[in-house]
């Protein structure tokens, strides 16, 4: 992807390019429909089935695959853990456009969307677990907006307010840890409302701790997951620095991520003993739940200790996948597979190919977005200018690929 | 016996301690699964 970009006299129609523009077609094109007429057009979406893809899909597993955001830079300013100092611009530029893609399906989903401010000016609401859930993303997308602009600002050139902001780092991540701490446990309180629709496996009290615990694995395997993809393909867009603690990221975040799988097994299984829900399992929607539980849940977190006692990237890499795909399992399953589990087949949901089709539209669309900014700011490299490593002895200053980008470095550095 | 029945009493102690036993397991399980993940850390700090 970042070839043709960085050559800049390379054809624009590369593979990637011409599928991505087939795509954003469809998509303006759905997009047109969806908003003259109206959600019947495009969804498949009920009385019954009031929330399909756009909630499950791209609300649920993009808050949580956008986790990485808090999760990195909490380990990097809160708990001090330096070392994984580059992973934090890449996980705040994904959460912040996963996020923001979060508010703009929300636009797709929402029967009236220009009302999507209500909630905050014309009632509080404030007994209702979906307004604390708006209320935290919204307050959270502005803070990672914020998190994100020193990049930006150093792109501008605006040293003063890109100073301001890297002084309040600190501040802004206690303030990004406990909005993702109170919305990622809300969107599983949300299912709380429902225990009569909801199959007793995937329904539980603890729901909320639930979906906290597992969004911390989500985003320090999805830092890894889009750690990886970037090396292959933004990798002249990496400073040395980025590339030398590329690998130590890759382990540390596995171990935590062994960690927290592994505590989210145990308390799953906590889960079903306390409720008495043993005799579930027996059926087929217990296989399935096994599924998830085994295949995605332990078994990651047995490969990604493997994977750290023998020092083996690739496998840390893999597992990262599984992981992802495991969060992506458990949230399907929880408001689409085991959601009015009882209902007769006719009236189960299934997503329309065009509701599909506008996932792909908005996951593309934050594909695109990240690719103009990750080549144009300062996210796998520092800029000299603002340097806040303190380069290791007898390091380089950049990469050998790195050139486009080599600026006098001042002797001053800034923040942390 | 027809005279036997469970109160919800009953469903609380057998479910409570089914609770409490896997937490210890948890306990323990964690301790075994830590002590798994980091077996080698020390290896590295030698080299």
């Amino acid at each position: 992807m970042a070839t043709e970009n960085s050559a800049g006299s390379k054809s624009l129609f590369t593979p990637f390019n011409v599928v991505a523009a087939i795509i954003l077609l469809v998509g303006v094109a759905l997009t047109f429909l969806r908003f003259t007429k109206g959600l019947g057009a495009v969804t498949h979406l009920s009385d019954n089935n009031p929330w399909g893809i756009w909630i499950g899909f791209d609300l649920l597993c993009g808050v949580a695959l956008a986790a990485g955001g808090y999760t990195t830079s909490a380990a990097c300013y809160v708990f001090g853990l330096k070392r994984y100092h580059s992973a934090v611009r890449p996980a705040i530029l994904t959460a912040f456009l996963g996020y923001s893609l979060v508010v703009v399906a929300l636009l797709y989903d929402v029967g009236r969307p220009w009302r999507l401010p209500y909630p905050f000016f014309v009632q509080s609401g404030t007994t209702s677990v979906l307004f604390e859930v708006g209320l935290c993303v919204m307050l959270y997308l502005n803070t990672l907006f914020v998190e994100w602009l020193p990049a930006c600002f150093e792109w501008l050139g605006f040293q003063k307010p890109r100073d301001f902001i890297v002084k309040i780092t600190l501040a802004l991540t206690i303030l990004g840890v406990i909005l993702s701490t109170m919305h990622q446990s809300s969107l599983g309180a949300l299912y709380l409302l429902a225990p009569s629709k909801l199959h007793p496996l995937w329904y539980s009290m603890y729901l909320p701790v639930f979906f906290f615990v597992s969004s911390i694995a989500a985003g320090l395997s999805m830092v890894i997951f889009e750690g990886t993809l970037s090396h292959h393909y933004l990798h002249d867009r990496m400073d040395a620095a980025y590339k030398r603690e590329h690998d130590d990221v890759v382990l540390g975040f596995a171990k935590g991520a062994a960690m927290v799988l592994a505590l989210y097994f145990m308390i799953k299984v906590i889960g079903i003993g306390i409720d008495n829900k043993w005799n579930y399992l027996l059926s087929g929607y217990g296989a399935w739940f096994l599924v998830e539980l085994l295949g995605f849940v332990a078994l990651p977190a047995f490969l990604y200790a493997i994977a750290v006692r023998e020092k083996n990237l690739k496998l840390a890499k893999w597992t990262a996948v599984l992981t992802v795909l495991g969060i992506i399992l458990n949230r399907f399953n929880t408001s689409l597979v085991a959601f009015n589990w009882q209902l007769a087949p006719a009236d189960r949901y299934f997503p329309s190919w065009m509701e599909i089709a506008i996932s792909v539209y908005l996951i593309t669309l934050g594909l695109l977005v990240f690719r103009f900014v990750a080549t144009r700011m300062p996210i796998f490299h520092e800029d000299p200018r603002y340097r806040q490593h303190v380069p290791h002895e007898g390091e380089e200053e950049a990469g050998p690929e790195f050139t486009e980008h080599k600026l006098h470095r001042h002797p001053q550095t800034f923040g942390h | 016996m027809a005279d036997h029945f469970y109160t919800l009493f009953d469903f609380l102690v057998y479910t409570k301690g089914a609770a409490y036993i896997l937490m210890g397991a948890t306990l323990l399980g964690i301790l075994g699964f830590w002590l798994f993940l980091t077996g080698r850390d020390e290896e590295k700090e030698i080299h």
